[in-house]
């Protein structure tokens, strides 16, 4: 199964690379009001079980890709 | 000066820079320093050292976020006997990129390891990798790392990192490490006052102006500024004048002394 994992800062959280991005497409002639930015992680696993998949995905934000406490995460599982 | 039987470890992983500084500081107060990578240390016993030391660095290029693979290496390769070596008392320094390795691996502010972080090192508000000179303030003097500090004493070290943005998950959180004292060192204006957030004296927006923390305990102490970057005379700003001849980074390698010489296990 493939997994698509977005980790991005909580609301209310401040973005600090967000806001210089947002600034810089401004400059750029952008009519942009707001950026927020995140990474995402492409991950291949051994399931062929999408439910197992996921939970596999939601282990892994909590044991490595997500910090608790600034980060919130959505999980999809992509087509292959 | 002796210190027979007194010995530290300094790990070290891919991407770490200031094992050897860290490692001059400690043989230069006279604590037995070995520098050991991680990929050695199956070989070795935590608990033939009496003080770990993670040093800054990039450990694994920051990636994911910095400081958390090479935390969470740590949990697979050394809890358990991490967990023994900190309940033992045994001492855990973590500088900068060290700091952050201890936080991911959920080590501080909590009372030992756990698997999920209960504070961040989030990335700074400046947007920007900050290096420079920091004054910070001694809030409690009474850990093994600043014992031979005031309480109160303003101290002049260096901090260079991207992420030292402390945050707790709460108000309450914080609560908590005001009443447990956990809170070793506040960045301040020169003069000692609060920074209240006031840049370039908070580096990278600090909840509280947080600069260094320790466990409940005192024994394990995570800082974002590099006291080995302020050891010696020439280190300082006024290496081309007259310098001083030792920094305020020194102070925490002789507190470390100090708490040795004084304490048997």
């Amino acid at each position: 199964m493939r997994l698509r994992v977005e980790v991005r800062l909580k609301p209310g959280h401040f973005d600090p690379e967000g806001d210089v991005t947002a600034k810089m497409l401004r400059d750029l002639g952008f009519p942009v009001t707001m950026v927020k930015t995140g990474k995402v992680y492409i991950v291949d696993v051994e399931s062929d079980d999408r439910e197992e998949a996921l939970r596999l995905a939601e282990e892994m934000c909590r044991k490595l890709l997500a910090n608790p406490v600034k980060d919130d995460y959505s999980l999809e599982v992509l087509p292959t | 000066m002796s210190l027979n039987g007194f010995k530290a470890c300094v790990l070290r992983t891919g991407g770490t820079n200031c094992d050897l500084e860290t490692s001059i500081a400690l043989e230069e107060v006279g604590i037995k320093a070995e520098i050991i990578h991680m990929n050695r240390i199956e070989n070795k016993s935590l608990l033939d050292y009496h003080l770990v030391v993670f040093p800054g660095g990039f450990s694994y290029g920051d990636y994911v976020r910095a400081g958390a693979v090479w935390g969470k290496n740590v949990l697979v390769k050394l809890r358990i006997e991490l967990e023994r070596f900190i309940e033992e008392g045994r001492l855990v320094l973590g500088i900068c990129n060290g700091f952050q390795v201890l936080v991911e691996a959920g080590i501080l502010p909590g009372d030992g390891v756990s698997e999920t972080p209960s504070a961040a090192l989030a990335n700074n508000s400046s947007a920007r990798y900050e290096c420079r000179w920091v004054w910070l303030r001694v809030e409690n003097n009474e850990t093994p790392f600043t014992m031979m500090m005031e309480k109160g004493e303003v101290l002049r070290i260096p901090v260079g990192h991207a992420e030292g943005r402390f945050l707790t998950r709460s108000e309450k959180d914080l609560e908590e490490l005001k009443k447990n004292r956990q809170i070793v060192f506040r960045y301040v204006l020169p003069n000692g006052d609060c920074a209240n957030g006031l840049y370039p004296f908070n580096p990278n927006g600090s909840t509280y102006d947080v600069a260094g923390i320790c466990n409940r305990k005192g024994n394990v102490m995570g800082m974002m500024p590099h006291p080995e970057r302020a050891f010696f005379g020439w280190q300082l700003v006024e290496w081309g004048k007259t310098p001083p001849e030792r920094g305020d980074g020194r102070k925490i390698f002789e507190s470390i002394v100090k708490y040795f010489r004084e304490r048997i296990y």
